[in-house]
């Protein structure tokens, strides 16, 4: 019965979502009040009718009702509670019903703080989520429907992918799913101001707190999926350049390029056509993710339902909402009015150069993830682009991009004094220097292009402390007055500082693992001894154990350095009988700059021993820190009043229509 | 600015679409069906180990042999070695291994950390007899028949109902 309820709950939702895409959008372009406001009214009901849909789903898995289809193939019986519940998102058709929640969950938060958006303007948001919402939920229901029984119904079911089966990977799908789905907001809203002819700052300030959320989560959810590679994968690398990873980053990395160009937008009422145009692909980076990950044109190792039928449906999906916001773009754009003049050298500049690099970055990666599905296409060769195509051609995209990052913000807007802002973070370039000098003893001259790396990650970081320091007076000013300084500055630049640091954390992470990590892998036997980087490794034993749905191994390793107790590590070995797979659980001993990383494999060939592999990651966990300080300056800037005030400030006062201005 | 470059950004992404579209009509888990009951290609690699065999066309007769493309640096290479070891040891099939774009002594430490099941390995340095046998990504595993035909592909980590559902069985019905 409950199964039938979520199912019926969806096809309501359609009719909702139906109502919601069409009779706002007539509303608004007739001018009748009522009709635009019964967008809001759907966008709540499609909420309602979504959230029952995923309850009722949630409900069939935490009760093992094994009639569900959906539930057999991907949960069972003795499963822990909360692999259960993760369980709903762990398949392709759970997860759209999370995606649709989100997606609804959206429209209902324009229709619930949108109060300060000219009516018009919301109507058209709520028409476009409405959409969206239209195309997912016909695609959920004509080809995954999550609620089809079965019959006879099976005395058990087939387990989910033990490799899922860990907290890190039960939580960071709804994140990285709350990012992708967040950009439909911005997607919403360009082609709602297209339709409107009109994108103004209000509409660069209704347009950021949203992209900032859906970065912030995007962010998160990021940096929680490779930490879990990090660590249950058990090969001890935390990033791999797979096309499912690439599906995560190329959104971020066109969002982090809107959220800079929106502030453009906002502050001087320039960029506009381009920040739309970005909103509008950065949502299509959502949708080519999920294409990728989905239809099984990209095969990777972490694809999951790959199913060329469900593909045909996504690329349909895709065809219509970036086509025809594309096609919408081509044909509107001209119509938006041209802003604000700036100089080259201005904050505006520092941010067109941040976009064009962003940019670039992204259409990198993206060629880097399909160049193999074109050679295929074109040839039929396959092949596939791996980490070095990334690092020759990425890396090198981002140290200018670096570079800027600390210098733009102490720019003013307009014209610019580079000399001035250079000359201000003197002290910044003094402690870059030294940290490169400090690396240079540490670890000596190779790689050269580590010492690059830290450069960047002490620029970043030393560059935005230097930024907030100007802006508090700090030392010129007695410290009391800095510090009042400090709590009247608005939370968006506390926001940026944040963030701009925790940029320079997580690089100087990643540098500090790609370029001094050691590792050994060798066969130890109880009581062995192994040196890694200093430390000692014993394995003291290996135990068997029983837990829920799995047996395990556990090692113990007695880590000292110098003859000085440092930890006692306990890696695992996991036998999940059901789904009849092994998994690795690393054990992980950290420090404020590093890692130490055990796991026990299996015996050894000779029958005695156990093979081992130990890793001493340098700063690796500065990484998931600095991505954390990024996402609590996302957090921040969010919580920055201005975002919650109406803004009337240009719409009373039209600009004359022929002002004649140049080109942005 | 003229308009018609506003419509650039949707030609472009009608060209991929396009390209997706062409994408979905091929089955990455398939090899392209030029290669399949085709006789394996032509190529000869040196040894990974300094006394050992190296592989080449030749050695892809008179029996029915696995070919599998691994490397040190794959993590799912690892997950999939221990099935390597089970079909070598326990169920006697003859497998050969191709070494893709890994250094020799990454794949012999490899192989001496984690069992040999391999006969034969092909050292593929730079990745060229991969592309000639259709390789997407390691780990890859090809069943090739008596008269050295490929007779199936295997993209990605064998997984154990792999072996029970797909590969057993059809090894099976080849030696018949």
């Amino acid at each position: 019965m409950i199964p039938e309820i979520g199912h019926y709950a969806l096809v309501l939702a359609l009719l909702l979502a139906i109502v919601q895409s069409s009779v706002p959008m007539i509303g608004a372009a007739r001018g009748n009040a009522a009709w635009m406001e019964l967008g809001r009214t759907a966008a709540y009901g499609q909420l309602l009718m979504v959230g029952t849909a995923f309850a009722a789903l949630t409900y069939a898995y935490v009760v093992s009702d094994f009639s569900v289809l959906n539930v057999v193939q991907n949960s069972h019986s003795a499963k822990p509670m909360l692999y259960k519940v993760s369980g709903v998102w762990g398949n392709h058709e759970g997860s759209l019903v999370l995606w649709v929640l989100m997606l609804a969950l959206f429209g209902a938060a324009v229709a619930w703080f949108g109060g300060n958006l000219p009516p018009s303007l919301k109507a058209r948001v709520l028409g476009v989520q409405g959409m969206i919402g239209v195309g997912f939920l016909i695609f959920m229901l004509a080809t995954s429907n999550p609620f089809i029984r079965v019959f006879p119904v099976p005395a058990d079911g087939n387990d989910l992918n033990p490799l899922l089966q860990d907290p890190g990977l039960a939580f960071h799908p709804p994140f990285l799913y709350l990012g992708y789905v967040g950009f439909s907001l911005a997607f919403s809203f360009a082609a709602a101001a297209l339709i409107e002819g009109r994108v103004d700052p209000a509409w660069g300030r209704w347009v950021r707190p949203w992209t900032l959320v859906a970065w912030s989560s995007l962010t998160l959810g990021i940096g929680m999926g490779s930490w879990w590679a990090y660590y249950e994968l058990g090969w001890g690398g935390w990033w791999f350049w797979d096309p499912v990873e690439n599906a995560s980053l190329l959104p971020w990395l066109a969002g982090t390029a809107l959220l800079h160009s929106a502030i453009v937008v906002e502050k001087r009422d320039a960029l506009k056509t381009w920040t739309v145009l970005l909103a509008i692909l950065t949502f299509t980076l959502s949708l080519v993710g999920t294409f990728l990950v989905r239809s099984g044109v990209l095969t990777s190792v972490h694809a999951f339902a790959v199913d060329p039928e469900r593909g045909v449906a996504i690329l349909i999906l895709l065809l219509l909402a970036t086509g025809g916001g594309l096609l919408l773009y081509a044909m509107r754009a001209s119509s938006l009015k041209v802003g604000g003049l700036f100089a080259p050298v201005s904050r505006e500049g520092a941010l067109v150069l941040n976009n064009l690099l962003l940019s670039v970055a992204c259409a990198v990666v993206l060629i880097g993830t399909l160049y193999p599905l074109l050679l295929d296409s074109m040839t039929g060769q396959k092949i596939s682009v791996g980490a070095p195509f990334f690092n020759a051609t990425f890396v090198p995209l981002m140290i200018p991009l670096v570079a800027v990052m600390a210098v733009g913000p102490l720019l003013a807007w307009k014209r610019g004094d580079l000399a001035g802002a250079l000359g201000r973070l003197k002290f910044a370039a003094l402690v870059t220097v030294v940290c490169v000098l400090w690396a240079l003893y540490i670890n000596g001259v190779k790689p050269v292009m580590a010492l690059v790396g830290i450069a960047m990650a002490a620029w970043a970081f030393f560059g935005a402390v230097a930024e907030l320091a100007d802006r508090v007076k700090l030392f010129r000013i007695p410290l009391g007055q800095s510090w009042d300084r400090a709590k009247g500055l608005p939370r968006g630049a506390w926001g940026t500082t944040l963030s701009h640091a925790g940029l320079g954390i997580a690089i100087a992470g990643m540098v500090g693992t790609s370029a001094w990590l050691t590792e050994d892998i060798r066969v130890m036997n109880i009581g062995d001894t192994a040196s890694v980087a200093g430390y000692e490794f014993t394995l003291e034993k290996v135990e068997s154990g029983r837990v829920d749905n799995y047996t395990t191994e556990t090692g113990t390793f007695l880590v000292s350095s110098g003859g000085d107790f440092v930890a006692r590590l306990h890696p695992e070995q996991r036998w999940y009988p059901v789904a009849r797979m092994e998994t690795t659980e690393a054990a992980i001993h950290t420090t404020f700059y590093s890692d130490l990383y055990a796991v026990l494999g299996d015996r050894s060939e000779q029958g005695e021993g156990w093979v081992v592999r130990i890793y001493h990651h340098p700063l690796v966990p500065w990484i998931w820190f600095g991505a954390i300080v990024m996402v609590l300056g996302g957090l921040v800037s969010l919580s920055d009043r201005r975002f919650r005030l109406g803004v009337p400030v240009r719409r009373a006062a039209k600009a004359p229509a022929a002002a004649a201005q140049p080109a942005e | 600015m003229p308009r018609l470059i506003l419509f650039v950004p949707f030609a472009l992404f009608l060209v991929l679409v396009g390209y997706f579209a062409v994408g979905l009509t091929r089955d990455p888990s398939e090899l392209p069906s030029a290669l399949i009951d085709q006789p394996v290609p032509q190529f000869e690699l040196p040894p990974v180990q300094e006394n050992g065999q190296g592989l080449a066309t030749a050695d892809l007769k008179g029996g029915v042999q696995l070919v599998n493309v691994f490397a040190s640096w794959c993590a799912p290479c690892r997950i999939e070695h221990p099935l390597l070891m089970r079909l070598a040891k326990e169920e006697g099939v003859t497998i050969h291994g191709i070494a893709y774009k890994d250094k020799p002594q990454d794949s012999q430490r490899f192989l001496a950390q984690l069992g040999n099941p391999y006969q034969r390995i092909g050292a593929d340095l730079d990745g060229r007899i991969g592309i000639e046998w259709g390789v997407y990504g390691v780990p890859e595993t090809y069943i090739v028949d008596a008269e050295g035909r490929i007779r199936y592909r295997h993209v990605g980590p064998l997984m154990p109902f792999d072996l029970d559902e797909k590969i057993l069985p059809l090894i099976r019905e080849l030696q018949k």
